[in-house]
């Protein structure tokens, strides 16, 4: 349910960056969701469209780039791939796991005029 | 959403807190149209399009994070160790909270923020400690944010050298993501819900550094397993700490107490 509110949070960083950068339509926005960001896809596509109607990115284009998530094994010492916060260690089984990427929400980039 | 402040147009209310905005919703786009083509179907030269492309690179919580930022430094000014309390509704926080209030307000400076979507009876009920208690109603809002408190700090006022105890809107879910500018997310699980939550919501339990596993009083009346709900919690979260208490009964709570006296300790040379 919060995705309303990170739409919210992007609809803020694009109406800065408007001011900064000179443009008032926003075509594309591209964003960069890792995969243990808690973030539901569906809700973020659903409420982006709403949180935008009427604004400068009224009708935009979302497109979103997943990133997979990374974590560093304990007893391996080294760096492994999961999917979700509570999984073990593909190789050794363990739930010693720092989690060290894919959890971010990124606004990377926007196709502007 | 009012791009001055940052306050949305929602219905987040705050007790005591009256918000005029001085500043406009203007949206001034200049008076003259300035004809460069209306983008690339519209452009004056075959193939060339207005639109160009924009690097960012910003978190979409930056704003979120920067009222957060400007919460902690405030706390940390103060010497307040804030504790952002989260869990579904019905685990007893606001029993806990009012449990350690009464045991605590003889020798600790304590005060409380409530969220809730409606009703100020936590506030209320946290009242009648004698503590100070600021209700926050987010309306449809689904969290507290870093905005909210900030504004909740102003009317509040918690005093210096003080643990301030935010007690977000009960939800599992969605106040995982939003920093207030908490020392500590405490989360508290009861043992009348699943011992599978803590792998259930694992964004929370990743988030929290104390888990309060609440009404062990009646774990002779349940099967709740509570050593695997520790091992759940730390297969998402190897570094949570965890304390078995009841707020009915009292026990386990000198423990949570001793936490909270040596945290603000801690809090005091900035660790």
């Amino acid at each position: 349910m919060h995705e309303m509110s990170l739409n919210e949070g992007v609809l803020q960083v694009l109406q800065d960056h408007a001011k900064s950068q000179g443009f008032e339509r926003v075509k594309t926005v591209w964003l960069e969701i890792g995969e243990l960001s808690g973030v539901e896809i569906e809700a973020m596509r659903f409420g982006f469209d709403v949180v935008m109607k009427g604004s400068l990115a009224d009708g935009a284009k979302l497109e979103i780039i997943r990133v997979p998530g990374q974590a560093w094994c304990m007893p391996c010492e080294k760096s492994v791939q999961v999917t979700q916060l509570f999984e073990a260690c593909p190789d050794c089984g363990s739930y010693q796991l720092q989690v060290t990427g894919g959890d971010q929400m990124q606004i990377k980039e926007l196709e502007v005029e | 959403m009012c791009t001055v402040c940052g306050c949305g147009e929602g219905e987040t209310q705050i007790e005591g807190h009256e918000h005029s905005h001085e500043h406009g919703h203007h949206h001034h786009h200049g008076d003259a149209d300035h004809d460069y083509g209306k983008g690339a179907a519209h452009a004056h030269a075959p193939g060339l399009s207005q639109s160009r492309m924009v690097q960012i690179e910003e978190g979409i919580l930056s704003k979120n994070n920067e009222y957060a930022a400007a919460n902690r430094r405030w706390f940390s000014e103060h010497g307040v160790l804030a504790l952002n309390l989260v869990s579904s509704p019905g685990s007893g926080k606001t029993t806990l909270l009012t449990r350690s209030i009464n045991d605590l307000k003889s020798e600790l400076r304590l005060s409380v923020i409530e969220g809730d979507q409606q009703t100020a009876n936590d506030a209320e009920r946290i009242r009648e400690t004698g503590v100070k208690a600021l209700q926050i109603n987010t309306g449809k809002g689904c969290h507290l944010d870093g905005h909210m408190v900030g504004h909740a700090l102003e009317t509040l006022k918690p005093e210096d050298d003080s643990i301030l105890f935010i007690e977000n809107v009960g939800n599992l879910v969605c106040p995982a993501a939003f920093d207030l500018g908490e020392a500590h997310k405490v989360a508290i699980l009861s043992v009348t819900e699943g011992e599978d939550k803590p792998i259930k919501y694992p964004d929370m339990f990743h988030a929290a550094d104390l888990m309060l596993l609440n009404k062990i009083d009646l774990l002779p009346y349940l099967q709740f397993d509570v050593e695997k709900c520790i091992e759940y919690a730390r297969r998402v979260n190897p570094k949570i700490k965890v304390m078995q208490v009841s707020a009915t009964s009292g026990e386990g709570m000198d423990n949570w107490y001793q936490w909270l006296r040596a945290t603000k300790q801690l809090s005091m040379i900035g660790v």
